[in-house]
């Protein structure tokens, strides 16, 4: 595979985009799985097939469509669903999740319209359902570049109020941070980053990326900094390695990556548990 | 005197029924007022409407001089809330982390923590006694030790008013009294204002300067001498009849064995 990389851009597109989202997901799936909002992700990708859904659909009856990525509309569903997660959360204030499932079933019945509009799969589709990697393109990859640049600048400048907001809503309120609009900032880049990373590991697993390797970190990490590392660590293992033994192996990629890091979050389990028994045994 | 708060003449209402009526309070600097009350007497409301949590319907707040509302001087108040020991414990954050995200406030957005920051976190964290602590995580804690944290996290930002709602919740017994000794400390000896909503009548009466009885009328308002007079004929206005007052004037840590 290295020395495939240096001579096939399709490889080039998949190792870059890859290391990418084994960076971006993890690191706001750890905001993300801290303020108990897992689901957000599955939500949020189901909202982008039916964005993809419709973006395919008019490429059929609209010939000016053809040859627009059918990710940026995706990207409009999913900033669109995350807006109205939002407002569900705050009709709802004391079942908070139930914005989860009523999106989720919203952007999948959408999606399914869409579809039979269109009449019925294409390949195009399937390969956004699971992920396919070898498809990234140039513009795909630049445009999670551009994606990557302007989460991880807004992730640095709001760190501290990121970290208030999720560790303790009410004393950030309290102490007058605009914690509307910085939750509204982090929501827009959920979405921006589950429709990039649907390139990779597709719609049904975009939310694996993001709280799988969290799973495994916060079982070992001391403190928030460090849990963000082990999630970006796992997360691009998990990526990188999957990449790897599917290009080897023959695998789907999305499915190889996501079993990669059910395997670490095992071990880490695993570790744990035997690290506990010897502090124990030492102990007395 | 100069008064941090002052409260003139509040209602306020959730849907029909008034929990507070016609409050008017004045709170003057370094004093250490400690609001007493059974559930359910607005006690909290009142303080949320301090923090601004909640809208004042009729009637005036004013903080530092300023009109609620108009009020923008937020890290002037250290707030110490009730929920603080219902947290997700789980959540990974260091006493260290969780102290410094005191300070977000006061720095301002887009601003990144420098050293001098972590200076000011150490010492927060010395001031209540939790050194030691600095680098577990908040979930390893005990309920006492969290909340020494969280009391930590409000006077990190050098708050001039440190408001408490019932900080002793979930702080065993026999850590209470050295808590409100901690406490007494930071009054005394930083000049920090303190308001703190509380159960505990007869632990607190020793260590604080005012004490205000609440059930929907503010029933007593007046230093601790005035209030070991009154405290009985208050005490059974406040609470209803036939209430048994436990008075501690053991020597601090000495009755114990």
């Amino acid at each position: 595979m290295i020395q495939g990389i240096f001579q096939y851009e399709f490889l080039q597109n998949a190792f870059l985009t890859g290391i990418m989202i084994g960076f971006l997901a993890p690191l706001l799936g750890v905001f993300i799985v801290v303020r108990r909002l897992s689901l957000i992700a599955d939500a949020l990708s189901h909202v982008t097939l039916a964005g993809i859904a419709a973006s395919l659909l008019m490429e059929k009856y609209f010939s000016a469509m053809t040859g627009i990525n059918p990710l940026y509309l995706g990207m409009v569903f999913s900033v669109g669903g995350s807006l109205f997660i939002e407002k569900l959360r705050s009709v709802y204030s004391h079942y908070q999740e139930l914005a989860i499932p009523i999106i989720l079933s919203g952007g999948i019945g959408l999606g399914v319209i869409f579809i039979s509009l269109a009449n019925g799969f294409n390949t195009d589709l399937f390969s956004y359902l699971f992920g396919s990697v070898s498809a990234v393109s140039r513009t795909d990859l630049m445009v999670i570049l551009a994606i990557s640049i302007i989460v991880v600048a807004a992730v640095l400048l709001l760190y501290k109020e990121l970290f208030l907001l999720s560790f303790d809503e009410e004393y950030a309120k309290a102490s007058g941070i605009a914690a509307k609009s910085i939750h509204f900032v982090f929501i827009i880049m959920v979405a921006l980053v589950i429709a990039a990373s649907m390139r990779v590991v597709g719609i049904l697993l975009v939310s694996s990326l993001m709280t799988l390797p969290v799973a495994a970190s916060i079982r070992i990490a001391k403190g928030f900094k460090q849990t963000i590392f082990f999630s970006i660590l796992f997360g691009e293992i998990s990526v990188l390695g999957g990449l790897f033994a599917a290009y080897h192996l023959d695998l789907a990629p999305g499915g190889t990556i996501v079993i990669l890091s059910i395997f670490i979050l095992l071990m880490v389990i695993f570790y744990k548990k035997i690290n506990v028994k010897i502090y124990k045994a030492g102990g007395v | 005197m100069e008064s941090i708060i002052e409260i003139k003449n509040v209602y306020y209402q959730y849907e029909k029924d008034y929990v507070l009526e016609n409050i008017s309070l004045s709170i003057p600097k370094g004093a250490f007022l400690a609001i007493v009350g059974p559930n359910g007497s607005g006690k909290s409301t009142l303080l949320k409407l301090i923090l601004g949590l909640l809208k004042v319907q009729t009637g005036k707040i004013y903080l530092f001089g300023q009109e609620q509302g108009k009020f923008k001087d937020w890290q002037k108040i250290g707030y110490v809330s009730q929920k603080a020991n219902s947290f997700n414990t789980g959540f990974p954050a260091t006493v260290f982390e969780v102290v410094a995200s005191g300070l977000t406030k006061k720095m301002g957005i887009f601003k990144v923590f420098k050293k001098e920051h972590s200076a000011q976190v150490v010492e927060a964290v010395e001031a209540v006694g939790m050194r030691d602590f600095i680098h577990r995580n908040i979930g390893e804690l005990s309920g006492g030790q969290q909340q020494r944290v969280f009391i930590a996290r409000a006077l990190v930002s050098e708050p001039e008013l440190l408001i408490l709602d019932e900080p002793t919740v979930g702080v065993d017994v026999e850590n209470v009294n050295n808590f409100y000794q901690m406490l007494a400390h930071l009054n005394k000896n930083k000049g920090i204002t303190l308001l703190m909503v509380t159960h505990d009548i007869g632990t607190v009466s020793d260590k604080v300067s005012h004490v205000a009885c609440l059930n929907k009328h503010l029933h007593f308002h007046g230093d601790t001498n005035q209030f070991e007079q009154m405290r009985m004929e208050e005490m059974s206005k406040v609470y209803g009849h036939d209430v048994h007052l436990l008075t501690h004037h053991h020597e601090h840590g000495g009755a114990r064995q």
